[in-house]
């Protein structure tokens, strides 16, 4: 069974479920506080005659009336990113804090590593990781116009990031070893970006997801790996399908990693992660992720588990 | 996108092509190599790589951008003469894609500042910046080249910039010669705005 039908039996209001998953996506943007306040970016907006509507849930997050927000000078000042709602939770379940050294595995284009950089005040090292090359020129021309100086960028494939660029295994006081916390947001069926765009179904595959479901793994498992003990991994996928979210993140538990309770902003609703699919079934704390319908809060659809590394 | 070059392809650095002829080249010019600056000339071991303190001063002199907004950057070398701010510290040399913003390019008679970095770093300049109204601002951000005889300041990179949401922010850097502003912001950060 193909989407939206295959998540009918996951959702409450499978008709509400597929509505939305039919109506074209509206226009976000996330204020940089590296460059600006979210005062005077919106003044800059009211400025210039362009309509918005601040989210219930961010002050920093706002809806334009219409679509695109490449032509204003607040956009060119780089005082705003455009970035997807939904997109802008897995660096807050991240929760990353100034000076600390952050992974981010999947790094390109780069709106959730700029991100992290404004949430740490730009204080500390973010290292933004991708395997593909052409989509990391994106990712620093997106840096360098928001201002973010806290960002190393590598282009490795992160199942098997090796940190020896930064002095692993030697005795340089300035080596990077392990990190405080990593975020993988994994490249995936990319089902929850149907109202941005209109093939994610049509191009859909059960091999596909199968196929990318052993990536996300072995992506997931070197950021356990990587990150010390008491440090936060967070996995998250712009996809429905349970074998690239509650299965990848199961597989990955057992011995030195566990879930962790993280709630989104008041008045951004989601559903809890699932515990049975089809034949399989998933550890219990797989309650704790979250899952974001398009028709909860009028965005794309979202998966997010925040998990603590323990040994 | 290249975030490399942009700035002088579009003809208008005075230094472009002359900066290998008259500096020595550093021993290494591998494009993903990083090398801190030197703190002082007395540290410097690769010939002719600038340190920390000419860039911090430069900085200063230039426009006035006080030393201690730079407290906790590192300086990086990548190619020849590409100057890169990062905030934190990291082993030296670096292999990497990218370190922080690239602020300024030396090894050239008049070293250029980046757009990105005077946008970043700009708000603290207090020399040095050409504040255009807002027919000036929307040609300089288009990349258009303008007559500006009212400037009385130095030639050469100037900070242009105009006042938006209370108050005054960069735009780019200018090039002033001759009763002329030219707009250097590379292609890929051209936009027409309103003005
Ligand atoms: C969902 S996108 C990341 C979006 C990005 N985090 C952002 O917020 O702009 C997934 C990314 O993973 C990258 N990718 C795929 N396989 C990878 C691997 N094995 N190692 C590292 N990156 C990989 C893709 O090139 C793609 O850019």
């Amino acid at each position: 069974m193909q989407p939206p039908q295959r998540y009918a039996s996951l959702v409450e209001d499978p008709d509400a479920f597929r509505a939305a998953c039919g109506r074209p996506l509206p226009s976000v943007v996330r204020v940089n506080t590296l460059k600006t306040s979210v005062k005077r970016a919106r003044e800059a907006l009211d400025a210039e005659g362009v309509g918005y509507e601040p989210t219930d849930w961010h002050p920093g997050v706002l809806k334009l009336d219409e679509r695109g927000p490449g032509t204003s000078w607040p956009y060119f000042h780089g005082w705003l990113h455009g970035q997807e709602e939904v997109s802008t939770l897995p660096a807050l379940a991240l929760d990353p804090q100034p000076g600390e050294v952050v992974w981010d595995a999947c790094a390109a284009p780069g709106s959730k590593a700029t991100q992290i950089a404004a949430l740490m005040d730009d204080e500390g090292v973010v290292i933004g990781n991708d395997n593909n090359l052409g989509r990391l020129s994106a990712l620093r021309h997106n840096a360098e116009r928001l201002g973010v100086t806290n960002l190393a960028v590598t282009n490795q494939d992160a199942r098997n990031f090796s940190l020896k660029p930064f002095g692993d295994r030697t005795r340089d006081e300035r080596r990077i070893e392990e990190f405080d916390r990593a975020l993988v947001d994994a490249p995936c069926s990319c089902e929850g970006t149907i109202r941005k765009n209109p093939d994610a179904f049509e191009e859909w595959s059960l091999s596909h997801v199968e196929g990318v479901a052993g990536v996300q793994k072995g992506i997931l498992r070197r950021a356990v790996d990587a990150t010390r003990p008491g440090g936060t991994v967070v996995y998250a996928t712009c996809t429905f399908a349970p074998e690239e979210n509650e299965a990848v993140v199961d597989h990955v538990l057992g011995g030195d990693c566990e879930l962790r309770e993280w709630e989104p902003p008041e008045g951004f609703d989601t559903d809890p992660g699932i515990t049975e699919w089809q034949s399989e079934t998933y550890d219990s704390s797989l309650e704790l992720a979250h899952r974001v319908y398009p028709h909860r809060n009028d965005t794309g659809g979202f998966f997010c588990a925040k998990l603590e590394v323990t040994a | 996108m290249s975030d490399d070059g942009t700035d002088s392809s579009d003809g208008t650095d005075p230094d472009a092509g002359s900066a290998a002829a008259s500096d020595a080249d550093p021993p290494e010019n591998d494009s993903h190599r990083f090398d801190r600056l030197p703190a002082t000339a007395g540290d410097r071991v690769v010939p002719g790589r600038p340190t920390r303190n000419e860039v911090i001063e430069w900085w200063d002199d230039r426009y006035g951008i006080p030393p201690s907004t730079w407290e906790s950057h590192t300086f990086w070398e990548r190619g020849n003469g590409k100057l890169w701010a990062f905030a934190g510290d990291v082993v030296s040399p670096v292999d990497a894609e990218g370190l922080g913003l690239r602020i300024l390019r030396t090894r050239q008679e008049h070293w250029k500042p980046s757009t990105n970095a005077v946008q970043r770093f700009g708000p603290e300049a207090t020399r040095n910046v050409v504040t255009l109204d807002g027919e000036e601002a929307a040609r300089f951000a288009r990349g258009d080249d303008q007559d500006l005889p009212r400037w009385d300041g130095d030639w050469g990179y100037v900070i242009a910039a105009h006042d938006i949401a209370g108050g005054v922010e960069p735009i780019g850097v200018g090039l002033y010669l001759h009763g002329e502003l030219r707009s250097t912001v590379p292609k890929g950060r051209r936009e027409d705005l309103r003005s």
